[in-house]
């Protein structure tokens, strides 16, 4: 992998984290952030519009024109949206029974509108392409954290509901980590936004404490300097 | 004088046909695509709807096509919604068996709650599911027979069974669990339901009518 590449991997997947960092696309993280399961399904979905949405800006970048770039962005995720929906809804009916209810709230995602305006409308196809993967991998990783925190929590239990993404076979695969456990709050809405609170200081203590470690590897050789 | 004016005019003039041709192609786009998944999805309902059907009531039981015979009723002072609903009507050498009614909860948490209700001809519960709602993901969609057990409840209830005061949710002092942070969502299930069982009861007679003979 390119350097370039490497750069825009680590920008999606942490230092610019949508979720933790951007704060961008909170309605859908704070709403269906719940359960691991729920949060899987939107990432997953997430993710998938995220690189279309990314490619096609990028392929039409040379057309547009600075005035109506916005609305048609707009244009294009909500076509495509539709379309997912649309087509989810014909051939993957099964499918669509536990994700569908994911596919409209990913048109409230800002972080999709905000991708195309920073940053495919500047970018060659494969690296747009590319930015929307990782983007939405970062959005996908800061949902499972926040799933798997409020599930933990609220429940006591990890994976419930799995058979609704995975089939029967999955059926079993819920793990019981505190039985008989019930946390409303966590589940609730006001448990989404403490959870995330809770995520960004642990996301910002960690790179505070990584800090002086990218710093001695950057300086390699040197001495560092350190002022007290 | 003129040229200048369209001089001016035709960068604006040629922007705007950039976006009219953009929102063409988004639409025609959507239109298409809606026009080959129409009846894929008109297909792919019918036979969910009829998987439900056969859950509730097996098919061994009935004759078929139980689909095919429908009727629309509209009562907004017993049904409590001013939607007209369809009923579907199971039969057996022409002898009424059950009726599945599509009551709507109107007051869940999210709006209102489409339910599919089995009632046997004898009054009494084959079974309820939940057609469409938008209850709160993780706490009122418990009411979804595919993510927990609650809607099971309802099976072989009748409108004596528990009484009519009864048909409530604990917190009301009915007899009916409720379901941890969606009291609400259970609350409209418990009624809606309790509502259809009162408009089965009022017209049993229309309801349970015999199957004129068809060839």
């Amino acid at each position: 992998m390119s350097r370039e590449s490497t750069r825009l991997v680590g920008d999606g997947l942490w230092r610019n984290n949508p979720g933790l960092v951007q704060l961008l696309g909170l309605c859908p993280l704070l709403a269906v952030s719940n359960t691991l399961i729920n949060a899987l399904g939107l990432g997953l979905a997430t993710t998938a519009v995220l690189v279309a949405s990314n490619t096609i800006v990028s392929a039409i970048r040379r057309v547009l024109r600075p005035e109506i770039r916005l609305p048609v962005f707009v244009l294009v995720i909500a076509t495509l949206v539709t379309t997912v929906e649309l087509l989810m809804k014909a051939f993957a009916h099964g499918l669509y029974l536990t994700l569908g209810i994911f596919v409209p709230l990913i048109v409230t995602n800002c972080a999709i509108l905000g991708r195309a305006e920073t940053f495919a409308r500047h970018q060659p196809v494969p690296r747009a392409a590319l930015d929307g993967l990782a983007m939405g991998t970062g959005f996908g990783g800061a949902l499972l954290a926040l799933g798997t925190l409020r599930e933990l929590l609220g429940r006591g239990t990890l994976l419930a509901d799995a058979h609704l993404l995975f089939g029967e076979r999955a059926r079993d695969w819920t793990l019981v980590v505190f039985p008989d456990w019930e946390f409303l709050l966590a589940m609730l809405p006001p448990g989404a936004f403490i959870g995330l609170g809770l995520l960004i200081a642990l996301k910002n203590s960690l790179d505070a404490l990584l800090a002086p470690i990218s710093v001695n590897i950057l300086k390699r050789g040197t001495r560092v300097q350190t002022s007290k | 004088m003129k040229t200048a004016l369209a001089e001016t005019l035709r960068p604006g003039l040629r922007t705007a046909l950039l976006l009219g041709s953009f929102a063409l192609l988004g639409s025609a786009l959507v239109s298409f695509t809606h026009r080959i998944t129409e009846p894929v999805i008109r297909h792919n309902e019918r036979q969910m709807l009829l998987t439900l059907l056969e859950g509730l009531l097996p098919r061994d039981r009935h004759d078929d096509a139980i689909i095919g015979d429908t009727l629309r009723i509209h009562d907004p002072t017993l049904l409590g919604t001013s939607e007209s609903i369809t009923v579907y009507r199971a039969y057996h050498d022409g002898e009424p068996l059950a009726v599945f009614a599509t009551p709507v909860a109107p007051d869940g948490y999210g709006g209102s709650i489409r339910l599919l209700v089995a009632t046997h001809a004898d009054g009494t519960l084959a079974g309820v599911r939940v057609l469409g709602h938008r209850e709160t993901p993780g706490l009122g969609d418990a009411i979804e027979a595919t993510r927990s057990d609650w809607i099971h409840g309802f099976r072989n209830r009748a409108l004596g069974d528990p009484p009519l005061a009864d048909w409530a949710v604990r917190r009301d002092g009915g007899a009916f669990d409720q379901l941890t942070g969606a009291t609400i969502s259970a609350r409209a299930v418990v009624r809606a339901v309790r509502d259809w069982l009162r408009y089965f009861a009022a017209h049993r007679r229309q309801l349970l009518a015999r199957r004129e003979t068809t060839p």
